[in-house]
């Protein structure tokens, strides 16, 4: 049973909407956005998958914050019945919520974000130390759903497009902390350029608003600490 | 597009720290046109700094003394926040000495005017 009516206003191409949906109790987000494309107006454009949090597609902003709207309950954004969604920030529109995340995962691969082996199948598997420094730090930054929220609120983003960005810098430092990554040095070299880890101020709203609670904003410190040591080094 | 709310402590300490950096550069100028002062007309130096006997002006130099204790502790802080591989606890810890290096240093100033 419906307990009241949300007033929804929606970022879309054509400028703001506004459409009232059925308030449940127990509702996402999502469940907003996929009421007013079911009941409202099917040719609304948003993206989702998985509905659980593991996807990373979801993200839109949200009463201008950038949230994971699959498992953003209604409450959790506003007291009364107002909510505005938009297109993720930062990020090009395609057509109304769905953004082209092309420029973010551009950016990954450009901060050396792959894995860079050395071993075949045919070697046996490397033992890593589940318990040493490098791969405790390289834990703590492996659970990326590369859903962009970091990315879309980031102001050094928004005055800096080339900056690669924190999900892409938490990916590197978490592959230079991996004992099987043998690539360190072009992994230092590509994110100390223009686009790289010194242009981070450390406002942390990468870190506010990750929805699975990592921390790209001390990841790139460790990069701005490593790439400046080897700097040093490599000037002797 | 808007802009994500903001209203979380790092992102106010930043702003804080880029207002009070700009804010200090726009004085360097000021700051050093009187002090040449000092070598070209001695005279109206002194009489500049009788002016700074005026309560008005005592209440500017605060805010510059304030300025660039919240850009020195600010900056302070990131250099350690970024530097320095703390632990979290730590790095209160510390926000918590530079709190009170700040009352101490600003009481200071308030026994010197
Ligand atoms: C007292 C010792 C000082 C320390 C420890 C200090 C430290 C810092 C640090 C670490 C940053 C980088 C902030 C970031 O990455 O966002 C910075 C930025 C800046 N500083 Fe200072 N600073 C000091 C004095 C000054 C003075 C005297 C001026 C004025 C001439 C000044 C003007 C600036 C400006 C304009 C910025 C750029 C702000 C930004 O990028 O957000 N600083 N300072
Ligand atoms: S800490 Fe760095 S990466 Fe994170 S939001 Fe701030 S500038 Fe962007
Ligand atoms: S670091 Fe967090 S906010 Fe950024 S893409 Fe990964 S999961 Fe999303
Ligand atoms: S739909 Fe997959 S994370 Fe939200």
């Amino acid at each position: 049973m419906p307990t009241g009516v949300l007033n929804v206003t929606i970022d879309r191409d054509g400028g703001a909407e506004r459409f009232e949906v059925p308030a449940y109790d127990n509702q996402t987000v999502l469940d907003v956005v996929s009421w007013v494309q079911q009941h409202a107006d099917p040719t609304l454009s948003y993206r989702f998958a998985c509905r659980v949090g593991m996807c990373g597609s979801c993200a839109m902003m949200v009463n201008d914050v950038p949230r994971w709207t699959c498992r953003t309950h209604v409450s959790k954004v506003t007291d009364g019945a107002d909510i505005h969604i938009g297109p993720l920030r930062n990020l090009p529109v395609i057509k109304d919520l769905a953004v082209d995340m092309d420029p973010f995962f551009d950016k990954w691969i450009a901060a050396e974000g792959v894995h860079h082996g050395a071993l075949t199948r045919d070697d046996p598997i490397a033992r890593v130390d589940a318990v040493s420094v490098g791969r405790v730090e390289a834990n703590a930054g492996i659970e990326c759903i590369n859903c962009s929220v970091c990315y879309a609120a980031c102001d050094t983003v928004t005055g800096n497009a080339d900056y690669l960005g924190p999900a892409a810098l938490q990916r590197a430092w978490t592959l230079l902390n991996d004992a099987k990554d043998e690539a360190r040095q072009d992994i230092l070299d590509a994110v100390s350029g223009s686009g790289g880890c010194h242009n981070c101020h450390s406002m942390g709203s990468c870190t506010a608003y990750c929805p699975n609670d990592l921390d790209p904003m001390s990841a790139i410190a460790g990069l701005k600490r490593e790439t400046a040591k080897n700097f040093f080094r490599r000037g002797r | 597009m808007k802009a994500p709310a903001r209203a979380h402590p790092l992102w106010i300490a930043y702003i804080v720290h880029r207002l009070s950096g700009v804010a200090l550069a726009a004085f360097l100028p000021l700051h050093f046109w009187v002090l040449a002062m000092a070598v070209s007309e001695p005279g109206r130096l002194d009489g500049f700094l009788a002016m700074t006997e005026a309560t008005a002006v005592k209440f500017a130099e605060f805010g510059l003394v304030f300025l660039l204790a919240v850009h020195m502790f600010g900056g302070l802080r990131l250099l350690a926040l970024e530097w320095l591989p703390w632990r979290p606890a730590q790095k209160s810890l510390a926000a918590g000495a530079a709190a009170l290096s700040f009352l101490i240093a600003g009481a200071f100033f308030l026994q010197a005017v």
